[in-house]
This record gives structure tokens, sequence and C-alpha cells, in this order.
């Protein structure tokens, strides 16, 4: 279809399109343009809006009060566990979570028979997806037929595994172990790929110098892996401050509301009381706080790795 | 010491994963026993097999149907956002214009944009336009959200392209459409395949939008299916395990197929996810 666009193109002049682009700038870029205005810029732009109403979803936003929702979150205790329970799981996933999976990834650098198979195993959850991943370990958390119950049983611990999911004490942790079992394998071969592109003359050498292993991974791998780990980190959290559907399909926010992140509360808010205004507030907070920590981590720690990344853009042609 | 080292490798990776496996060769083999045998034989191989729970699921109009939509879906999404994705890529890699850098800088900002922070008026505004229960209610939206990733990739990739190549095109009377489809698109292969591949991984996994825009059952993706599917059947695990194993499957066989092709995929870029 776009091949049979032709335009004349004067004979030995020299590329016109550089001085005239418009025309095909308009062109070529407006679709984009209009998707990304119209359903992403817009609806965040009204959440925006209509976090300052108390409005129940249905005509025009009426009913203006202006900080009121906000303040209403700051005394409200599911709202603030929200907070708390995003810092937990953040908390988990930085010490426990991205450790495992480096130490993971310099395993699997070693010659190790099956090193293949291996790796092709641990990515295997992260291509499965949240709901699956939900629905799966439900039933293996389910008091009578579940696994969890029958490995804790033969463990001797007796019924331990019923109530992971059911008692509020212990449902966050049995949603980062999910959690964790879904996107431990990604970090692991984001560490593999960085590990494998720093050149093998370094630890040479370093051997060569009488270092051990341990002091070869301290001085040489770890700072050479920086700006792997530093994206690790960055999806990590930033995928841990919008957590939903594995949260909504494992406990529904349940036990009483005692794994519920914000991500829930604002579908709970929105979608099932028709607060949307109380919920718009509570969307807002997440995209201050995945903005201001993107910006802010960009700008200050990622700085030196990333060519082309959003707060340097000032920079490039 | 070498031995020994061995050893703890070996037993680690062993451990770990088992780990990984075990959850799904749970659900495998969960799917061909009944609730009895989960009970008494959690660990050991079916005793006798049962395939019922996975033929009744083979049979119902239901599961196909799903599957169908989640590869319409997936499929039209994907085609969507690459075109759309590649076109605007092509102009902020290779035009200059004023405020080329702050447009660029609006979609690369959109990569932090959470899907969750949209989805109330992203409802308000579909139901407005009539697009609920439609299936360009998913698509539309979530092309609209993939096309930073997409953008962001390709135009590092289009930049990598020398200006010599475009200035004999040029030269040769080739305008900026024949050079954008018939040069620059079958050079970047490579790139079209890893945005290609986070467009129909985000897309097959989708279960927000869907959840919000397909009230009723016609238009149901596998995740929704799936999850509709185990509330519908709570106390029967061994049936809801024979239907999760069936909607993992697709996944699990194209990542057997193309593991490398798919791991390459998900992680470059900023594998968003």
């Amino acid at each position: 279809m776009l091949t049979e666009v032709r335009r004349p193109v004067p004979v030995a002049a020299p590329p016109q399109r550089r001085r005239r682009p418009w025309p095909t700038v308009a062109l070529f870029l407006s679709p984009a343009l209009f998707l990304f205005a119209l359903l992403v810029l817009t609806p965040i732009v009204v959440a925006g809006y209509a976090s300052f109403f108390n409005w129940n979803g249905f005509g025009a936003p009426s009913n203006f009060v202006g900080l009121e929702n906000f303040r209403r979150l700051l005394a409200d205790q599911i709202f603030v566990g929200d907070l708390r329970r995003t810092l937990l799981l953040v908390a988990l996933s930085l010490g426990i979570q991205i450790p495992i999976s480096l130490a993971l990834a310099m395993l699997l650098n070693q010659p190790l028979r099956g090193r293949r198979v291996y790796r092709m195993l641990f990515f295997a959850p992260y291509v499965l997806s949240e709901v699956v991943t939900a629905v799966l370990f439900t039933m293996i958390f389910s008091p009578n037929q579940g696994l969890a119950n029958h490995l804790t049983r033969l463990a001797g611990l007796g019924d331990l595994g019923a109530t992971w999911l059911a008692d509020p004490d212990t449902v966050m942790y049995s949603l980062f172990f999910v959690i964790s079992w879904k996107y431990f394998g990604f970090h692991t071969i984001l560490y593999l790929a960085g590990r494998q592109s720093i050149p093998p003359e370094l630890h040479d050498a370093a051997a060569m110098d009488g270092a051990g292993p341990w002091q070869a991974f301290r001085h040489i791998t770890l700072p050479l892996l920086g700006p792997t780990i530093r994206i690790s980190v960055f999806l990590s959290v930033l995928g841990t401050i919008q957590l939903f559907d594995m949260v909504w399909v494992l406990t529904g926010g349940g036990p009483i509301r005692s794994s519920e992140t914000l991500a829930v509360t604002m579908f709970q808010e929105g979608f099932k009381r028709f607060h949307v205004g109380y919920a718009s507030a509570i969307s807002m907070v997440i995209f201050l706080i995945s903005v201001t920590f993107g910006l802010l981590y960009q700008r200050f720690v990622l700085r030196r790795d990333l060519e082309g990344a959003v707060t340097t853009m000032g920079d490039q042609r | 010491m070498t031995r020994m080292r061995s050893v703890a490798l070996h037993t680690t990776s062993l451990v770990v994963g088992a780990a990984v496996v075990v959850p799904i060769i749970f659900g495998i083999l969960g799917g061909f026993k009944d609730n009895g045998q989960l009970f008494t034989n959690p660990f050991g191989l079916p005793d006798p097999w049962l395939p019922g729970n996975y033929l009744d699921a083979l049979r119902s109009t239901a599961f196909w149907q799903q599957a169908t939509n989640s590869v319409v879906i997936a499929v039209v999404s994907t085609a969507l956002v690459v075109g759309v994705g590649a076109m605007a890529a092509y102009i902020f890699a290779r035009f200059a214009f004023p405020g080329r850098e702050f447009l660029f800088t609006l979609f690369a900002v959109g990569l932090m944009f959470p899907f969750a922070v949209a989805i109330l008026p992203l409802f308000v505004l579909l139901r407005g336009m009539g697009l609920l229960g439609n299936p360009l209610g998913v698509i539309l939206p979530q092309v609209a959200f993939g096309l930073p990733i997409t953008i962001v990739i390709l135009r590092s990739f289009f930049r990598t392209i020398p200006a010599e190549v475009e200035e004999s095109a040029v030269l040769d009377g080739c305008g900026p459409f024949r050079f954008f489809w018939r040069i620059l698109l079958p050079m970047a292969r490579p790139a079209l395949g890893t945005v290609s591949v986070l467009a129909v991984v985000g897309s097959w996994n989708n279960y927000l939008l869907p959840l919000i825009v397909f009230n009723d059952s016609r238009w149901w993706t596998l995740p929704l299916g799936v999850q509709q599917f185990q509330s519908q059947y709570s106390a029967d695990t061994a049936r809801i395990l024979a239907y999760v194993t069936l909607a993992m499957l697709p996944s699990l066989v194209c990542y057997a197929l193309a593991e490398r092709q798919l791991i390459g995929g998900l992680t470059s870029g900023l594998g968003k996810g």
C-alpha cells in the first residue's frame, strides 16, 4: 500500500525531505500520536482530574471535593497497608529474590553439565501468564488436595501448608514465593547475559594475580555487572508497585484485605464500589510513585548506563 | 575440592530446577487424576490415568473459543503496534524537526505508565465509544500502551543503519515511503522480531483489560477463561488443573520451539512485564 505512493524527486538535487519533512512526518507520526494521546495520555489526565471529585463514574465528574480524596487516603488503613505491603514486597525482592537470581546466574556460568537445560527451565515460568500461575498455585496451596500441605505433612509439620494463603500473617510471604517462582528466571537470564559479556581476560588476569573466586566476584564481576543489576532492580521495583493480576487471582486481596496492593484497592473501589473519584486518587498515587521513582532512578542511578535514557535526552542529537 | 564444588553446583541446580518443574508437573499429572487420587496420592503417577477432565475441556466450545480469541487479539494487536510503532520510530530516528525530542520523550516516559492507572478512565472512555464487549476495546488500548517500548527499541535500531544507505537510495529516486517499506523494514527484521515477541506475549497474558472490557463470554481470552473456570468449579481441583494445563500449554510449546528468540525478545530493551 505504502509503496504505491511516490513523490517526484528533483534530479541531481540534494535530498529534499531533510528540508521539508512535514508531510512525511505528519503522515507517519499521526497514527501513533493519535492512539497514544487518546488511550494513554487522556485517561491519565482524566484520572488526575477525577481524583478531585466525589464521582460515581456516570456522567461528567461532579461534586468537586478538592484534595478531600487524598486526605481520606492518608486516614484509610487499607491504603496505608497497601503502601506497607508494597514496601515489604520490594524489600523481599531486593533482599532475597535478586541475590538468589544473581547467585544462580553465576552458577549457570560455570562449566556444568546440563547447563542449557537448567537455563531453559529457570526461564520457563516467566513465559506463563500471571493468571495461569496464580490459578496453578491456588490449587497447590489448596487445603485438601494441594501440594503444599502434603509437603508440610511429609516434613512432619502437620497441616501448616493448608493455611499459607488463608492466614493474614503468612499470605504476603506466600505471594512473594509465587512472584519469585515466576520472575527469578528472568533476572537470572539478565545476569547471565551480563556476566557473559565480561571479557574472559579480566578473570584470567585476576586468577594469575592470585585472586580467589570470591575476590574475583567481588572486585571484577560485581562492579562490571553494575548496569545489569541496576536495570534488574528497576524492573523489579516498578513491577511490584503496579502488581495486580497475581494478587487478584491468587487471593483477591484477602483474607480480610490483608494482601491488597495499591492496584487491587483501586480496582475494588472503582469497579466494585463505584467510588470512581476515590479510586482515581489511588491511581494518581500509583502514577506519581511510579514516575517519580522511574525518573529519579534514571537520573541518579541509571545515568551512566543508559544512552538515550529519558532524562538525558537533551544531550542527544 | 573441585569435586565437592561440582557436587554442590549440581545439587543446587537440581533443587532449583525441581522447584520450577514440580508445580508444572503437579498440574499436568493432576489433570489425569481425580480428587480422591490427589488427596491420597499427590506425588506419584496417576493410577489409573483418567483423561476425562482433559477430554471434557477439549470437547467444550468454551476452551477453543477462548484460545481463538487470544490468538486473534494477539495477532491483530501485534500487527498494529509494530506497524504504527515502526512508522513513528522511523520519523524519530531519521528526521530532524522542532519538537522531535519532546514528542519522543513523551513516548519514552510512557514506558513507566502503569496500565492500572489508566484503567478506570479507559473504561469510561471505551463505554462512551461503545467498545465494551468489542475486541477493539482490548486491542486499541493494548496497542497504545505497547507503543513506547516498540518505538524506543525500533528507533535505536533504525539509528544504527548508516545514513549512506538512505542517501544512495534517495539518489536512486527512492522516496521516504519506499525507503521505509522496501529497505528499512527488511533490514530491521531482528528488531521487529524482538518487539513482536514483546507484543504477542503481552497481549496473550493480559488480564486486567479484557476483564473490564468483556462482560460477555463471547470474547473471553484464556486468562479470563481460566480464572472463570476456577471460580465455577472451585471444589473440583483435578478439573481445574486439567484446564490450567491446557491453558499454559501454548506458551510452553512456543517457548520450547523458539527458546532463543523468546528469551532474546523478552530480555532485550527494557523487557517490560
